[in-house]
């Protein structure tokens, strides 16, 4: 009896999986099709990679994105680290609720709200619509996470260590920059990995604040697959797949090394 | 002294966070409210508020969204909730929720591109129908594929926040009431949902918020034939250039946003809308 309810649960579960998971492996697979239709498979076929590589338009977008990408994340996660320290500074715990309140606005609203008024802003502040305004925005969604990821490596910090570096004669600087950054260390990775995320994947805030003359990937997959199905959009996908990938991989190697860290210290106070 | 050095130390690490909290956050909301008061030729009005409450057009717009973004979560939750529960269950928990997660980290619009594909006139799913007896039907572009790929998109930002409620839930509960000779369903009506919940309530403000404004499905999936309140306002700002109306129809998005996160309580954490940052 036991048994059998035990497969019906991994029969839901299963399904559940492949219905995820269908749709991108149907890219994917189509990516490699003869023909121009995602319909039948007519066969083995690199050509729609070699049209993408061919691609010089494409190629120049992808490489923006990375750029935008970069970037913002390196920006945001500059800025946001800072927050975070000064958020953790704070005396008063009203203070503290509500820069974090302030904070997770960024984060709860929809894309379309944030897009609106950013547009509504750079337009006010005439700041021209391109590459500038994307970046700018890229880095203002991009902050609050980077905060929310730092922040608990800094709580976890203990006090007596910044104040026996402080007693040692450390400067500000030197107290920044040796102590507390080596220590936060970890947090800053997963904050910078997940504004490289955001980024990439952004598409709505983009697709108001972009302009004519400047477009990021996701902005021009939306365009293409308005106007009908693309094989060359299927390769992208694949490459795009993989790219996730080595992210998720990348990202777990980061935790991974965070809780051994964080383990080792642990272990060394016991 | 240490504590003037703090003082100096605290400003420093505040200038540029603060500046994007002043230029980033609370602008452009100001802003958009501004905007909201003035019409397609820059006059102050509130003519917008007024066409936007007596117009059925808007209003019926709005219940649409709000329907669709009903019938989205309801359906996200249906299947998120078993799946949670489930996940609970296996032997490596952590390992099954990194696999729902990481279709998240694959771009939306080519999840949105492969259903153009799979919901075509020839696509895949047709030959399925086809194949049982059903015969081919018109899929792509109807209200049907609009809330199945929302719900597909969003099923992993569910699952997510009620299998940590689950995961909390001690067993003993569990074995108390059966103990005491509650049914299964009791066990589960009584004890298990209403202990889970925070997760249920966290999973629907995930998911509801966003299906409000997703106007690039609305757009490749649901052939304009649903309007969301997202599409509406993309197509007021981008299209029509009607920054006015657009903005109105912005400050009831935020208004439905913050009864929504008032009714499914406590602050937003949608930092889990990306996972693994557990």
């Amino acid at each position: 009896m036991t048994q059998r309810r035990f497969k019906w649960r991994n029969l839901y579960l299963w399904l559940v999986f492949i219905v995820l998971y269908a749709p991108i492996i149907f890219l994917v697979v189509y990516s490699f099709s003869k023909g121009d239709t995602m319909t039948n498979f007519h066969g083995f076929t690199w050509s729609h990679y070699q049209d993408l590589f061919a691609d010089t338009r494409l190629i120049a977008i992808f490489l923006d994105t990375l750029l935008i990408a970069l970037l913002s994340s390196l920006l945001a996660t500059a800025v946001g680290t800072l927050g975070a320290l000064g958020i953790n500074n704070t005396t008063r715990p009203v203070t503290k609720n509500t820069l974090l309140a302030l904070n997770n606005i960024l984060m709860v609203s929809p894309d379309v709200i944030i897009g609106a008024s950013f547009l509504i802003f750079f337009t006010a502040l005439k700041i021209p619509l391109g590459f500038g305004s994307v970046l700018l925005s890229h880095i203002a969604f991009s902050i609050p996470i980077v905060v929310l990821m730092v922040l608990p490596k800094i709580q976890e910090m203990s006090t007596s260590l910044l104040d026996a570096a402080a007693d040692l004669g450390a400067n500000n600087w030197q107290l920044l920059s040796q102590v507390i950054v080596p220590y936060i260390m970890p947090g800053i990775f997963s904050g910078f990995f997940m504004a490289l995320t955001y980024s990439l994947d952004d598409f709505a805030v983009t697709f108001f604040v972009t302009g004519n003359g400047f477009t990021t990937l996701s902005v021009e997959i939306y365009s293409r697959a308005r106007q009908g199905i693309n094989l060359e959009i299927n390769a992208l996908s694949g490459l795009m797949f993989l790219m996730a990938m080595v992210l998720v991989i990348g990202y777990y190697f980061i935790n991974q090394y965070s809780s051994r860290h964080r383990t080792n210290v642990r272990g060394r106070r016991k | 002294m240490q504590r003037k050095q703090r003082l100096s130390r605290n400003t420093a690490y505040f200038v540029p966070y603060s500046l994007w909290i002043l230029l980033f956050v609370i602008a452009p909301v100001l802003l958009l409210i501004y905007q909201s008061f003035f019409n397609i030729d820059g006059q102050f009005t509130f003519a917008n508020y007024q066409t936007y409450f007596s117009s059925s057009t808007y209003l019926m717009m709005t219940v649409n969204s709000v329907w669709y973004a009903f019938l989205i979560t309801l359906a996200t939750l249906i299947i998120s909730y078993p799946t949670a529960y489930l996940l609970n269950e296996t032997k490596h928990p952590q390992l099954w929720l990194l696999l729902i997660i990481m279709p998240t980290w694959i771009n939306l619009l080519l999840k949105a591109y492969a259903f153009i594909g799979i919901f075509s006139q020839a696509g895949i799913a047709n030959q399925f129908l086809s194949f049982i007896g059903i015969g081919p039907k018109q899929l792509l572009f109807t209200n049907f594929s609009f809330i199945f790929v929302a719900a597909y998109i969003q099923i992993p930002f569910m699952v997510l926040p009620i299998y940590n409620a689950i995961s909390e839930l001690k067993p003993s509960y569990v074995n108390a009431s059966r103990d005491l000779g509650a049914t299964n369903w009791q066990t589960f009506s009584r004890v298990i949902f209403p202990l889970t919940l925070p997760g249920v309530k966290a999973g629907i403000q995930a998911v509801f918020i966003p299906s409000l404004s997703l106007f690039m499905l609305t757009r490749l999936i649901g052939g304009n034939k649903v309007i969301t309140l997202g599409t509406a306002i993309e197509e007021h700002f981008l299209t029509t250039m009607n920054w006015g109306m657009g903005s109105t129809i912005g400050v009831v998005l935020i208004v439905a946003m913050v009864i929504i996160m008032w009714l499914t309580g406590g602050s937003g954490k949608r930092h889990t809308r990306k996972g693994l940052t557990k």
